[in-house]
C-alpha cells in the first residue's frame, strides 16, 4: 500500500480524479483487497470457525432513538467473548449495531465509520439519513458471497434524521437482511439470535412517545428477555460489572449511555423481577 | 515547414515557474498560524462554499491558493491517502509528513513532466499534543516542501502580509489575539480594503474563511468558525452574540475513548464539523469555563 501511495510519482491518477465521494469505491478501485466482500472465499461452510455477535434492539422515543446490544459472543456451543462491544457510533448523529460473524461486522464497521466520515470531509456537509441506510445495505449485498459460507452479517441502523419536517418522528430506524434488503422500522426493531424474545418484550413493553428513561428501560428489559430464553445473548452480569451497550441519539447527537447509567436500570429490572418471583410465592 | 527549435532545460523551468507564480499572484492570501490552542487558518474568501481551508485527518488541516480546481482535486486526493491510510494501518498512524510528501511528490513530477504546472501552493498543518509539535508544511508549485515554524503566508500579497506578521506576530498566544494579527495582516495587503477607499480598515467576516484545529478536542480537531461566532471573535464593535459550544464533529467510540464527547446544542440541518452560520462558536477562545485547557 505504502509504495503504491507515497511512491515517486506521489498520488496515482485514481487519487487525483475528483469524481466520486464514495470511501468504498474509491478503496475499491484502488485496493480491493482492503474490502470485506472482495476475497476469495472457501467452498465450505466457516459458520463454527468464528465468533458470532447476538442480539441488538432498537427503539425509538419522543426525542429520538435508543440502540442496545447484549456483550456476548459465541462460537459453536461456546462462549467466546463475554464483553464484545457490538453498538457503535456511525457518526455523530447515527449508531449501528451488528449481529453475525464478528469479524466480518467490526470490519464493516469500521469502513462504514470511515465511509460517512470520508463523504463529510469531501462533500463539505453530511449524507442524509436515508442516504446513510442505503450505504450501509450497499455494503451488506456485498458480503453475500460470505453470507452463504455462514458468515452473515445483519446490522440495525438508527439515527436522527436532521431534515425530518416539523412534527414527524425524528428517531428512525433502519434494518436489514443478509441480501442487503432495507427497512424502515415504526417505532422498534431488533436482530441477532434472540431478537424474537427481544421483539416479543418490545412488543409488551414499548409505546409510542415513549420518556428517554422509559424507552431505555424497555430497551434493556428487552435484552433481559432475549437472555433469559436465548443462550447465545448475555445478560446484564453483576459480577463482572459487564452491562448491554446503549447508545442514546437525539438532538444533540449520538451518546452512549455510561456503565453505571446502565446498570442502575439493569439493577431495576431484575430488582423488580424478583420481587414479581416472591409475591408469586407468598 | 517549422523548424524545431531548443530550449534550454533552464530556460523551460524558469518559464514555467513564472507561469505558475503569475497565476498564484492573482489570488487572495491565505495565513495559517500557530497559536497556544492549536492552527488557526485565515483565508481571504468571500465565497462560503468554495473553499481554500479544508479538513484532512483528524489533526491535519489543509490550506492552498490558487486555481481552485487544481488544489481542490489535490485536498481530495490528501482526504483519500489519509483515509486509506487510516483504514488500514491505524488513525494515529496517519500524520501531516506521510501527506505533505505525497503532495510534494505530485506537485514535483507535474512540474517537470507536464506543460502546464498547477498554480497552487499549499499548507498542509498539523496540530500535535503539545504546542512544539505542530507543524506546518508549506509546498510550492515545483514540489519543494519546507517545514516552517510559527506561521504560513501564501498568495498574492505574501510577501506584505509576511512582513506585517513578523513584525506582529508572537508565539503562543490566544486564539483572539492570533486571529486580531491574522485579519490585520491580511488585511494591511488586501486589494478590497485598499480599494474601499478606508471604509474598513480591516477585513469584516463575510471576507474572511476562517478555521482552527483545536489541540483540546478529542479525535477529529477540525473546526470552522463562522457567522457569529466569527464577529464575536473578530472584536468588540462586531455584534454580541451568547456564547455555547458549538456541534462536535463525528466522534465514534474507540477503544481508550468509551464515550464519545457530546456534542450540545446543534442546530438541526447542521453537518458535524462545520457550524451553522448563525450558531455561536466559542471555539476554546471565549469559553466561560475557565477549567478548559484554551
Amino acid at each position: 500500500m505504502s509504495e503504491q501511495i507515497a511512491g515517486r510519482s506521489g498520488f496515482t491518477p485514481a487519487y487525483l480524479d475528483r469524481v466520486g465521494s464514495s470511501f468504498t469505491d474509491f478503496l475499491g478501485a484502488t485496493a480491493p483487497d482492503l474490502l470485506p466482500g472482495r476475497r476469495p472465499l472457501p467452498a465450505v461452510s466457516a459458520a463454527d470457525l468464528a465468533p458470532h455477535g447476538t442480539t441488538i434492539v432498537a427503539a425509538t422515543y419522543d426525542g429520538g432513538v435508543l440502540m442496545g446490544g447484549d456483550r456476548r459472543a459465541t462460537m459453536g456451543n461456546l462462549i467466546s467473548s463475554r464483553d464484545i462491544e457490538k453498538v457503535y457510533a456511525a457518526d455523530s448523529w447515527s449508531v449501528i449495531g451488528i449481529a453475525g460473524a464478528a469479524g466480518i461486522a467490526i470490519e464493516m464497521v469500521r469502513l462504514y465509520q470511515v465511509e460517512l466520515e470520508h463523504y463529510e470531509k469531501i462533500e463539505g456537509m453530511t449524507l442524509s439519513l436515508d442516504g446513510k441506510a442505503n450505504r450501509l445495505a450497499a455494503m451488506i449485498r456485498g458480503n453475500l458471497g460470505a453470507a452463504m459460507q455462514g458468515l452473515a452479517v445483519v446490522p440495525l441502523f438508527a439515527g436522527y434524521d436532521l431534515d425530518a419536517a416539523e412534527g414527524a418522528r425524528a428517531g428512525r430506524i433502519f434494518s436489514y437482511d443478509v441480501t442487503g434488503g432495507n427497512y424502515e422500522e415504526r417505532g422498534y426493531a431488533s436482530v441477532g439470535s434472540g431478537s424474537l424474545f427481544a421483539r416479543g418484550s418490545l412488543k409488551k413493553t414499548w409505546r409510542p412517545g415513549l420518556s428517554a428513561e422509559a424507552a431505555t428501560r424497555s430497551l434493556v428489559e428487552a435484552l433481559y428477555d432475549a437472555a433469559d430464553d436465548d443462550s447465545a445473548t448475555g445478560g446484564p452480569d453483576a459480577v463482572r460489572r459487564l452491562y448491554p451497550i446503549v447508545y442514546r441519539v437525539d438532538a444533540e447527537g449520538a451518546v452512549r449511555l455510561s456503565d453505571t447509567e446502565v446498570a442502575e436500570v439493569a439493577a431495576a429490572i431484575t430488582a423488580d423481577r424478583s420481587a414479581g418471583a416472591e409475591n408469586r410465592e407468598a | 515547414m517549422t523548424m524545431p527549435y531548443y530550449a534550454s532545460a533552464e530556460q523551460v523551468m524558469r518559464d514555467r515557474s513564472e507561469y505558475a507564480r503569475k497565476g498564484i499572484s492573482r489570488g487572495r492570501s491565505v495565513v495559517v498560524l500557530t497559536y497556544s490552542g492549536g492552527v488557526l487558518l485565515i483565508a481571504e474568501n468571500p465565497s462560503s462554499t468554495l473553499h481554500k481551508v479544508g479538513e484532512i485527518y483528524d489533526r491535519i488541516g489543509f490550506a492552498a491558493v490558487g486555481r481552485y480546481s487544481e488544489f481542490e482535486s489535490l485536498r481530495v486526493a490528501g482526504v483519500r491517502l489519509a483515509d486509506v491510510r487510516g483504514y488500514s494501518y491505524n488513525r494515529r498512524d496517519v500524520t501531516g509528513r506521510v501527506v505533505a510528501n505525497a503532495y510534494a511528490q505530485t506537485l514535483g513530477s507535474i512540474f517537470t513532466e507536464q506543460m502546464k504546472p498547477f498554480e497552487v501552493e499549499l499548507c498542509v498543518a498539523e496540530v500535535g499534543a503539545t504546542s512544539e509539535a505542530d507543524q506546518l508544511y508549506r509546498l510550492t508549485f515545483d514540489g519543494s516542501v519546507v517545514d516552517e515554524p510559527d506561521f504560513v503566508v501564501m498568495g498574492g500579497q505574501a510577501e506584505a502580509v509576511s512582513a506585517h506578521l513578523r513584525e506582529h506576530f508572537r508565539p503562543g498566544v490566544e486564539l483572539r489575539e492570533a486571529l486580531e494579527v491574522g485579519v490585520a495582516a491580511l488585511s494591511a495587503a488586501s486589494a478590497s480594503t485598499q480599494a474601499n477607499g478606508g471604509e474598513h480598515t480591516t477585513l469584516p467576516a463575510e471576507q474572511l474563511e476562517v478555521a482552527v484545529l483545536d489541540r483540546a478536542r478529542p479525535k477529529r480537531t477540525f473546526r470552522r468558525i463562522t457567522g457569529g461566532a466569527l464577529r464575536t471573535l473578530l472584536g468588540p464593535g462586531a455584534p454580541e452574540a451568547p456564547v455555547s459550544e458549538a456541534p462536535a464533529s463525528v466522534a465514534p467510540a474507540t477503544e481508550d475513548t468509551p464515550a464519545p464527547a457530546a456534542p450540545t446544542e446543534p442546530a438541526p440541518g447542521t453537518p458535524p464539523g462545520l457550524g451553522d452560520p448563525g450558531a455561536p462558536d466559542t471555539a476554546g477562545g471565549v469559553d466561560p469555563d475557565p477549567g478548559t485547557p484554551a
